[in-house]
């Protein structure tokens, strides 16, 4: 019987969501026995054009080679998963996005920059490509991925997590820290996934693994007014690492004034 | 007799952090060029930092990369602090080096065992050396989880921990928490000291050259989260002084800058700090490394596998002893309050010195950051020892042997590209 096969690709990113599959210790080595690993250049495999079952993808789409490779990979592969915010919602680089800042910002920091070649905007995987499912988090949560990896193999796609950190924070019985201790928490509009670590440690969610579903972010933003932050603080909150989810993006304008200058 | 005319292509790199190419053309029997290329794409963090609350930067910089998200942590807490005039006290900083060692094991494991070790027994991954070598690589998962594991208790998870903060930590480990630590510590003792006898038994090249060896370097300790820079041709300044001896200049095939000590190539990493540090070695770690027979300072590149296996061991042992006298603290972190001023960070990260510089405006608001990773500090470096390294072996070796001498070479810096913003493929040529 053939295995499955699957590829793990690499674009602009921090290489911390492959890191599921390299930090999964001994289950490494069970999952090299269930599928054929085609392409991983990490691991050692190297076949980009390989064509295979399921895609995972880590990584923002931020160079004309990322967009011609991108949809190369849609093309060899049956499912297309992305890995974590980046992939995703584009990440903390797609904050050049909000002002169109990219040529100032490549000018300043190389001393040639024609030899740059980034595009304006750092993108989601989903502008360029169709998506078939989507992972989220910076970074994912290993188990998440390897629980989705063998719903895949079993041929159903994966249970999506719509719960708010919020509710998390329930079912562990942490301490809300915006009611006792009055943090800016974004736990009640960020999806959940994580295991609500950073209430569990005492210290506001910072929304890493973007927003939830059905989310009402004036409501929240309201709330952090009245705890105080100032307009750019509130747009901070929203316009991080997945500033261009569209539910954060939408919020987080709502307060931003060009550099995060305040009023 | 003809001399061959080789052109080897490797377009993509397997087994290193991220993505970098190298292009190789033989002409005449001599090497017309070599170029290791970084297109890693930039993802401008020193702009995008611009702007942000003081608050924002140690969870920011963990994203430069996901290997190696503490050290960015601690040398961003380190520079914050300077600038703000905060100590964060003995408690914050004995538990920061607790918090470094979790990560030098973590990545010293990952590299030796899935980037490195297919190179030097035959092997083009993990995979297919687990069949083989089934108890190595075992224990070298086991060791990298141990590290993981170690990273948790202090930060919640291994990628880009969230428990960090400026001042110390957003929360103290319980004693029952440090208990169970220090028992899988101990138990992973026993394989770390195994990695070590293995790693010194293992096949590498006879290599010897020439290099400068930069590293931190610790009043008492091995260098981690804090020291003096200092090198083996006389260095000795603080990390406020690196600028005015060491710059980076833009190559035009190279997404990440390359940096010069005094305009020359240098090296960083386990190899440099072992050879810079051998007597703050921990006692037990000593007497290992002397019953191995390998001398350091070591002037044989190749080294630098034992060396990550030796730091391993540092890191187990020291976790154990900060961990033995730990107290839980009345607070774990110390009151901020920011104030305009420049701040400087430097620690050692597990691929070598990783240096930082904010400004602060009054409401700590960055107005401006510079990082220098330990990748771009040692591309430069790279390039020198890979055009020996391939004279040293013999242009005329075939084509594949070529290749895999080069790639060993590479890989053997364990170089990080998403932090340097580099790249690498490789392609020979030969007219």
């Amino acid at each position: 019987m053939n295995k499955p096969s699957i590829a793990v690709h690499k674009f602009s990113s921090c290489d911390g969501c492959q890191l599921a599959f390299l930090n999964a210790g001994e289950e490494l080595l069970t999952l090299a026995g269930l599928v054929d690993i085609r392409h991983f250049l990490e691991a050692g495999v190297a076949d980009e054009q390989a064509r295979v079952d399921i895609a995972f993808v880590e990584g923002s789409i931020s160079t004309d080679e990322e967009v011609e490779r991108i949809r190369r990979v849609r093309e060899n592969s049956t499912l297309v998963v992305t890995l974590g915010a980046c992939a995703t919602a584009g990440g903390l680089q797609a904050l050049r996005n909000l002002d169109d800042s990219h040529t100032a910002w490549k000018n300043a920091v190389y001393a040639q920059p024609a030899f740059i070649r980034t595009l304006d905007r750092a993108e989601p995987v989903s502008a360029h490509i169709k998506v078939d499912f989507q992972l989220w988090g910076c970074p994912v949560n290993g188990r998440q991925v390897l629980a989705a990896v063998r719903q895949l193999l079993f041929g159903v796609l994966p249970a999506v997590v719509h719960d708010k950190v919020c509710m998390e924070c329930k079912r562990q019985q942490a301490v809300c820290v915006m009611v006792t201790s009055g943090k800016p928490c974004m736990g009640p509009v960020t999806r959940t996934g994580c295991g609500a670590l950073c209430p569990r440690f005492g210290r506001d969610c910072y929304a890493c693994f973007g927003p939830a579903d059905d989310v009402n972010t004036d409501a929240l933003s309201q709330r952090l007014e009245g705890l105080g932050l100032p307009p750019a603080d509130v747009a901070r909150r929203f316009l991080f690492i997945t500033s261009q989810a569209p539910a954060f993006h939408a919020a987080g304008l709502r307060h931003y004034r060009p550099g995060f200058v305040d009023d | 007799m003809t001399e061959r005319n080789v052109r080897i292509h490797v377009p993509a790199l397997t087994r290193v952090e991220g993505e970098g190419s190298l292009r190789l053309h033989i002409a005449q029997g001599e090497i017309e060029e070599l170029a290791l290329d970084i297109f890693e794409p930039p993802r401008y963090f020193e702009k995008f930092l611009e702007g942000r609350d003081h608050a924002e930067v140690i969870d920011t910089v963990a994203r430069i990369c996901g290997i190696c998200p503490v050290a960015y942590q601690m040398s961003a807490a380190q520079a914050l602090e300077h600038a703000f005039g905060i100590d964060p006290g003995p408690w914050a900083r004995a538990m920061r080096r607790v918090f470094y060692c979790g990560e030098w094991l973590q990545s010293h494991a990952l590299h030796i065992h899935l980037l490195a070790a297919p190179d030097f027994l035959g092997f083009d991954s993990v995979v297919g050396m687990a069949e083989q070598y089934p108890d190595e690589v075992r224990r070298g998962l086991r060791l990298q989880g141990l590290g993981n594991t170690l990273i948790r208790l202090l930060g919640a998870r291994s990628v880009h921990p969230v428990g960090a903060c400026v001042g110390g930590f957003h929360r103290a480990p319980t004693p029952a928490e440090v208990d169970e630590m220090l028992a899988a510590l101990r138990a992973g003792l026993e394989d770390a000291v195994a990695l070590l006898r293995w790693a010194a038994s293992l096949d590498v090249p006879d290599d010897h050259q020439t290099f400068t060896s930069v590293s931190l370097r610790h009043a008492t300790d091995y260098p981690l989260a804090e020291g003096r820079i200092v090198s083996d041709r006389g260095l000795d300044i603080d990390c406020g002084d690196y600028e005015r001896h060491f710059r980076e200049e833009h190559r035009p095939q190279s997404t990440a800058l390359f940096a010069l000590l005094d305009d020359e190539p240098y090296l960083v990493g386990p190899l440099a700090r072992l050879n810079l540090n051998f007597d703050r070695l921990p006692e037990t770690t000593r007497r290992l490394v002397d019953a191995t027979g390998v001398r350091f300072p070591s002037d044989n590149m190749f080294h630098s596998l034992l060396a990550r296996a030796i730091e391993i061991h540092i890191a187990v042992v020291e976790a154990i002893r900060l961990l033995e006298r730990y107290q839980a603290p009345d607070s774990p972190q110390v009151a901020v309050s920011p104030r305009a001023g420049v701040g400087i960070g430097a620690t050692e990260a597990p691929r070598g010195l990783l240096w930082h510089r904010y400004a602060f405006d009054g409401n700590g608001i960055v107005r401006s950051a510079r990082i220098v990773p330990p990748t771009s500090q040692n591309q430069a470096r790279i390039e020198v020892d890979l055009r020996r390294s391939l004279l040293a072996l013999g242009l005329d070796r075939d084509d594949a042997d070529l290749r895999l001498r080069a790639e060993t070479v590479i890989r053997n810096y364990d170089p990080c590209i998403s932090c340097a913003t580099h790249f690498l493929s490789l392609s020979v040529e030969r007219r």
